[in-house]
């Protein structure tokens, strides 16, 4: 079985076993950063475009909560992306509730400027070229798998991830709370005729929906640069993520992830070059074949 | 840039009342213009570093006959972007444009120099091709290139025995070129290339792919023909993937700032290649003290080193010959760079090649332990050095058209 992949794929198949890994842990960043902007977008109409911004700023926080408060990977596990989302609540009620009643675009328009204004800021302050963050002594080391080496730290970053996402979905779907969320969506007056604050609850989305970007953040740190334009390159992919599991889907929007992880890190191995096309190629057969998206409803 | 309301109320009076007095004064205006990366990946190592020394090359310049005048623009690292703004400002009078990190930019830059007969002096961009097969008699490479980085620090690890390497490279002009000229050293050595892959830039953040694929084809030593950002991802992901154990990290081009980035902790022992280092001598810790406040109190790094000793020598040529043939002819300024010898703070006393290449003493760094480092960026030991005549790629195999033979 073993030799018949390696004789069809021309790759040797502990290499490929160590790609897909590789694919899903990735997969595992496209699914958390591409969840938050889905719940965004279902409740709120809005499409994030300051999120790879809330993303690189969880990664800061992390960073700052460290040097300047001497709190560690834990703490910023926590405390970062309570004090991303906060600022997220702000700048909902100071600007993004402004915009309801508009067309999508003007929504989409202003958060790309905030986006743009936090990275300037960022860049300002601390710089281009990034800032060290050192993966935590409990995660860090590596297991050997016979097929690859595989770094503790990625294999915490997949689990975690996983049951971010499983949490949300389970919230959505499962609770009261996650009722009124999607009654709102579909019909805030009357939602709002039964007494349920529909205003607080759409802010508190949005923030919970930056304080999930702001996690990946700090769970990018370790590995990544932590740069003000990290988060540039992420989430031009992000977004086609969810185009492609359909827009507000949450489930979609994990389950392509994940997907496109693997289907990413897999070209990587075949024709490195064009590892930052190829999701863009899948969006456009996806939109030509189903304009919704492949678990967004028409 | 950093405005505040003081600088731009001072800045607004200066631009009313400053031209004419200074124009009655001093005559003519040679203006500089630093198109450099002031948002993207290479902000920190060239970008507003590059402008402060530029400018004070200009202000070392003042008061001989002519008034100069520094402008600053970013190319945002791609090509259309950067000859739009070259052509505009060459056609707006600028006299000569500094820097230009990313190769594909500079190569662009190089062109447009040529057909409006003004000046281009390259310090950031590293393709070795400026000098070679697409120089220019209105170019000066001044600092480093990719020739030069590949003998340093690609010669250095052969030399010890790393005879087979794989290239984790940027799919542009400059990733190909490194790997092309580094390649070139390994073979000459004896030495094999096991493989390569090229990422697409500036769009890729995870590494780990590309590390793996490294492991697998058992080579000794990792070469990463890439920069800033990218390299510092690329050895992240190479430290965890515990790849650093069977093979040797080759980082192509490395500055200081990007040391800083990534923590003197995984950073340690790595070699790397510098034609420039703050800590240097006397005479770079000199230039370090009178900048360093203008630097954000930082030490000037390689490349913006390199825009000062360029402007500086440039200025020099432009006092020689008068700044109204300098401004006239670029060929001719260029020229009379060429005919001058050059000595400067940054880099000592040196010459300018007949294809355009800059020569001076190449270091091989490596990296300080923590211990070792007593202060922020305290980052290096010389491991060797390289004399100028030895450390640029032979005008004979260049394949430069201006070179006579």
């Amino acid at each position: 079985m073993l030799e018949f992949l390696e004789t069809i794929t021309g790759v040797p198949t502990p290499l490929l076993f160590g790609q897909l890994l590789l694919g899903l842990i990735n997969g595992a960043f496209y699914a958390m950063l591409s969840l938050g902007l889905a719940v965004i977008f279902g409740l709120l109409n809005i499409i994030n475009f300051t999120h790879g911004a809330q993303f690189m700023m969880g990664a800061f926080v992390a960073w700052m909560l460290l040097a300047w408060a001497g709190i560690g990977y834990w703490g910023a596990l926590i405390l970062a992306p309570l004090i991303v989302g906060a600022t997220g609540v702000v700048i909902e009620r100071l600007m993004i509730s402004r915009l309801y009643k508009l067309d999508h675009l003007y929504g989409l328009l202003l958060t790309f400027g905030i986006g743009l204004m936090i990275e300037g800021v960022f860049r300002n302050e601390f710089g281009s070229s990034g800032l060290p963050y050192r993966i935590p002594a409990e995660l860090s080391g590596a297991w050997d798998l016979g097929f690859m080496f595989m770094p503790i730290y990625r294999g915490w970053v997949v689990v975690f991830s996983l049951v971010i996402c499983l949490a949300t979905w389970l919230v959505i779907e499962k609770t009261r709370l996650g009722a009124y969320l999607r009654a709102a969506t579909e019909n805030a007056p009357l939602v709002q005729a039964f007494g349920v604050n529909v205003p607080r609850m759409i802010t508190l989305t949005y923030g919970a929906g930056v304080a999930l970007a702001a996690l990946a953040g700090v769970l990018a740190a370790p590995i990544y640069s932590v740069n003000p334009q990290m988060g540039t390159n992420l989430i031009i992919v992000v977004f086609a993520v969810v185009v492609i599991g359909g827009m507000g889907s949450i489930l979609g929007s994990v389950i392509t992830g994940f997907g496109l992880g693997v289907v990413e890190g897999l070209t990587k191995v075949y024709w490195p070059e064009a590892s930052a096309t190829v999701i863009f190629v899948i969006m456009a057969i996806v939109l030509l074949t189903r304009p919704a998206g492949l678990f967004g409803r028409a | 840039m950093d405005f505040n309301r003081r600088s731009l109320l001072a800045a607004g009076s200066a631009a009313t009342i400053a031209p004419l007095s200074r124009a009655r004064a001093q005559g003519q205006a040679i203006r500089i213009g630093v198109l450099t990366d002031m948002s993207g990946p290479y902000r920190d190592t060239t970008g507003p570093g590059s402008v402060v020394m530029t400018q004070a090359a200009g202000a070392e310049m003042a008061n001989r006959g002519f008034t100069v005048e520094v402008l600053s623009a970013d190319h945002q690292n791609r090509p259309d972007v950067g000859a739009n703004l070259a052509r505009q400002w060459y056609d707006q009078g600028v006299d000569a444009i500094v820097d230009v990190p990313t190769s594909s930019v500079a190569l662009a830059v190089n062109q447009i120099a040529r057909e409006k007969n003004k000046v281009f002096l390259n310090s950031g961009a590293a393709t070795s091709d400026l000098t070679g097969a697409q120089c220019s008699p209105n170019t000066v490479h001044w600092t480093y290139d990719t020739w030069m980085l590949a003998k340093g620090t690609g010669g250095a690890i052969v030399r010890t025995g790393g005879d087979s390497w794989f290239f984790i490279t940027a799919d542009y002009a400059f990733g190909h070129a490194l790997e092309r000229d580094t390649a070139t050293f390994v073979r000459q050595a004896g030495g094999q290339v096991m493989g390569q892959v090229r990422y697409p830039f500036p769009a890729t953040t995870d590494f780990s792919s590309f590390v793996v694929q490294a492991q697998a084809s058992r080579a000794k030593v990792l070469g990463m023909a890439n920069a800033s950002t990218d390299t510092v991802n690329t050895i992240k992901a190479a430290r965890e993937f515990g790849l650093h154990r069977s093979m040797k990290l080759a980082a192509l081009l490395m500055g200081v700032m990007d040391i800083h980035a990534l923590g003197l902790e995984s950073a340690q022992g790595l070699l790397l290649t510098e034609s420039f280092y703050w800590d240097l001598n006397d005479r770079t810790r000199a230039l370090t003290q009178r900048t360093r406040a203008a630097n954000q109190n930082r030490p000037p790094a390689m490349v913006p080193a390199g825009c000062y000793g360029a402007t500086l020598h440039y200025l020099k040529a432009v006092a020689d010959m008068g700044a109204a043939a300098a401004k006239a002819d670029g060929r001719a300024a260029v020229a009379r760079m060429k005919a001058m010898p050059t000595d400067d703070d940054a880099f000592g006393p040196g010459r300018i090649r007949e294809d355009g290449r800059k020569i001076h003493p190449v270091f091989l760094f490596e990296v300080k332990s923590p211990a070792e480092s007593r202060a922020p960026y305290d980052y290096y030991k010389v491991a060797a050095t390289t004399p100028a005549e030895d450390a640029f790629r032979p005008m004979n195999e260049g394949g430069c058209s201006l070179v006579r033979s």
